[in-house]
């Protein structure tokens, strides 16, 4: 229904701090693009220009082809959902879904019409008498997701929907939240600063840091092929290991690879080493080796993350399943090549 | 935000706290009902006196039981005509006094709430400028700017006109000051939900806000009524007629020093007529602010 193209949007704010310094992304028609990054990043600015609610004080912003630049955000023809839902405390939940169409004159038996449609599609039916103080927090947001769609609007806003729920509803609201995009095909910006709603909802994903936007691409590219050091440490729980690199050599390390002439740090998952001293199979040259003395055990069930002292610093290992290993056991690092990702001294990849 | 709170337990004994004996309750209650009497007995007293004929006022000592004058002092005092205040009925004053009272705290509301509806939600140059002006008028009672605005009313012809009562008292700092700092606690999300949902200024003042707002309206609706009803300085200044005077002027004006000509019957009555009003709009509008109270929630 509607493409979003910002072209080298940058919101400078009238005290000089300039929250967003220049930022293109290209928001492909009936996709989601997920916005992340740490507080602070600019995500939160950057969305809240798409919405209108924000000027662009240079670059543009285009919905549908048409720069908006100029445009409020009710001629957007946006909806958007807030992170405490901004629910108007003394309406229904039928009215709070209403109130937008009604200002748009949309006929009565219209309003009506699609407003009982969308709470079908929501299960918000036999709520439509309550008053949101009447609702849990779940339901509160479902009727916050109802007051967008029932606008048929070009382009959903979402500014962290999720993070007022507890563990369980945001993973169940986070499915649902992406199935109802991907049947509606309306075409969505979404701010999280958890990288796990980030990872599982975008089709686009675009990781933010200091108002600029660090890397953009699909989101297991991005996790697979992190372009700096400062989105492999924030794509992946438990972060990537960091480790620093002296003159092409790992201090503590047993065996190391090949390493490329200006890296600066070596980098691998937690999830892409294993505890053992030999290859098994695997060229053990191509391979990296160190000793770790672990520091704490964390058991989760499914697998256990092992929190380890090298010389060079603090890794975490997992390992799947139960594990007996105790603190204070050293044990020995095994990371495949392939597996390994290196930096620059600017943080970039190599 | 909060989930609904269940209600505190509403039956009286559960309410009888840790460590109180039931000696301590009657000894709180006899305090309470002393203090009750202490109050309420110069109003009993009143109205006993505006059910005896003048000469039984006059004539020490006043019984302590309502006596027999009771239909003839308030038709007189009502509808016949007060000697002493020109002939003007106390309908006429209670009309006039109730006229002056609504518009003096639907005024100051009106004023008040898109004053600071304006310095809450709109940027424009000035803003804090004339925050700080209205706040600074706060410190101004009155009295202070009693004789220029006299004058204003004198060269505006609105000497013993409802307008000339009214409008210098509208303009309130103090309610202003209310409804700006309720306005600052209303989350910017839901402004921005209510842009985004095509509302313009004046439906988000009509539809978000003044719902919203409705408590604090009930509040200070009471509060600036009974401030309008009391108002004694201004209408004596400003009405000369006696068919516009309010009916605390009148009530001055029907009190003579020389004891014998004072109708002390009437202005018994008159007295209890005019506490009437502020009580019901007291009792009326304590259920409105209960109901705002338990509804509304930002």
């Amino acid at each position: 229904m509607a493409t979003v193209d910002l072209k080298d949007v940058r919101k400078v704010y009238a005290g000089g701090v300039e929250a967003v310094k220049g930022v293109s992304i290209a928001i492909p028609d009936k996709s989601l693009c997920v916005l992340v990054g740490p507080s602070g990043c600019g995500k939160s600015t950057l969305l809240r220009m798409i919405a209108g609610l924000e000027t662009i004080s240079a670059g543009s912003c285009a919905i549908d082809g048409k720069v908006v630049n100029a445009v409020g955000p009710t001629e957007r023809d946006i909806a958007m959902v807030f992170q405490n839902y901004a629910l108007y405390p003394h309406m229904k939940v039928y009215d709070n879904m209403a109130y937008g169409l009604r200002n748009r004159g949309t006929p009565k038996d219209e309003v009506d019409k699609r407003v009982r449609s969308t709470a079908k599609t929501l299960e918000l039916e036999h709520l439509l008498e309550r008053r949101p103080r009447e609702l849990s927090g779940g339901q509160r947001q479902r009727v916050a997701m109802g007051r967008a769609i029932v606008r048929n609007p070009k382009v959903f806003l979402f500014d962290e929907p999720l993070s007022n729920l507890d563990a369980k509803l945001r993973g169940q609201m986070r499915v649902e939240i992406k199935n109802l995009q991907r049947n509606l095909g309306v075409t969505s910006v979404y701010v999280t600063h958890d990288q796990l709603e980030a990872m599982t909802l975008a089709d686009v994903l675009v990781v933010m840091n200091a108002g600029l936007v660090e890397q953009l691409g699909a989101p297991l590219d991005i996790y697979e092929k992190p372009a700096s050091t400062f989105v492999a440490s924030f794509i992946g729980a438990p972060p990537m290991n960091l480790l620093p690199l002296r003159s092409g050599q790992l201090e503590g390390a047993v065996t190391l690879p090949a390493v490329p002439t200006n890296a600066a740090t070596l980098g691998f998952r937690p999830e892409d080493c294993e505890v053992r001293t030999e290859a098994n199979g695997v060229a053990s040259d191509g391979a990296l080796r160190l000793m770790a003395k672990v520091e704490g055990v964390e058991p989760v069930g499914a697998e256990s993350f092992l929190y380890c002292q090298v010389p060079g610093g603090r890794i975490v290992v997992r390992v799947p399943g139960r594990t007996d290993v105790t603190p204070g056991d050293q044990l020995p690092v095994f990371a495949r090549r392939e597996k390994l990702h290196f930096f620059g001294s600017d943080g970039k990849r190599v | 935000m909060a989930e609904p709170k269940p209600l505190p337990p509403a039956s009286g004994h559960d309410k009888l706290m840790i460590g109180q004996s039931k000696a301590g309750v009657y000894m709180a209650h006899a305090i309470l009902i002393l203090g009750i009497l202490i109050v309420a007995f110069p109003i009993y007293y009143t109205f006993v006196a505006s059910t005896h004929s003048l000469q039984t006022i006059l004539r020490p000592p006043l019984p302590l039981l309502p006596g027999p004058e009771f239909f003839n002092n308030y038709s007189e005092a009502l509808f016949g005509g007060v000697g002493r205040i020109g002939g003007v009925s106390v309908a006429t004053l209670l009309i006039n006094t109730t006229i002056v009272a609504f518009g003096i705290a639907i005024g100051k509301i009106i004023i008040s709430i898109l004053s600071a509806y304006a310095i809450v939600f709109f940027r424009f140059p000035g803003r804090m400028f004339f925050f700080w002006l209205i706040f600074i008028t706060l410190m101004l009672p009155v009295e202070v700017r009693i004789l220029p605005t006299y004058k204003v009313m004198v060269d505006l012809g609105l000497i013993d006109t409802y307008t000339g009562l009214i409008v210098p008292l509208i303009a309130s700092a103090t309610a202003t000051l209310l409804f700006r700092q309720f306005f600052l606690t209303i989350p910017g999300e839901l402004v921005e939900a209510a842009r985004v949902d095509g509302a313009g200024p004046w439906r988000f003042f009509k539809d978000i806000l003044l719902p919203l707002s409705r408590t604090n309206i009930a509040a200070l609706f009471v509060i600036l009524f009974i401030y309008g009803w009391t108002q004694y300085l201004w209408p004596l200044l400003v009405t000369n007629r006696n068919d516009m005077n309010t009916i605390v002027i009148a009530l001055r004006k029907m009190i003579s020093f020389a004891d014998a000509d004072t109708e002390w019957h009437l202005v018994m009555v008159t007295s209890m007529l005019a506490i009437v009003p502020p009580i019901l709009v007291v009792v009326f509008m304590q259920r409105w602010f209960v109901r705002g109270l338990v509804e509304t929630e930002k």
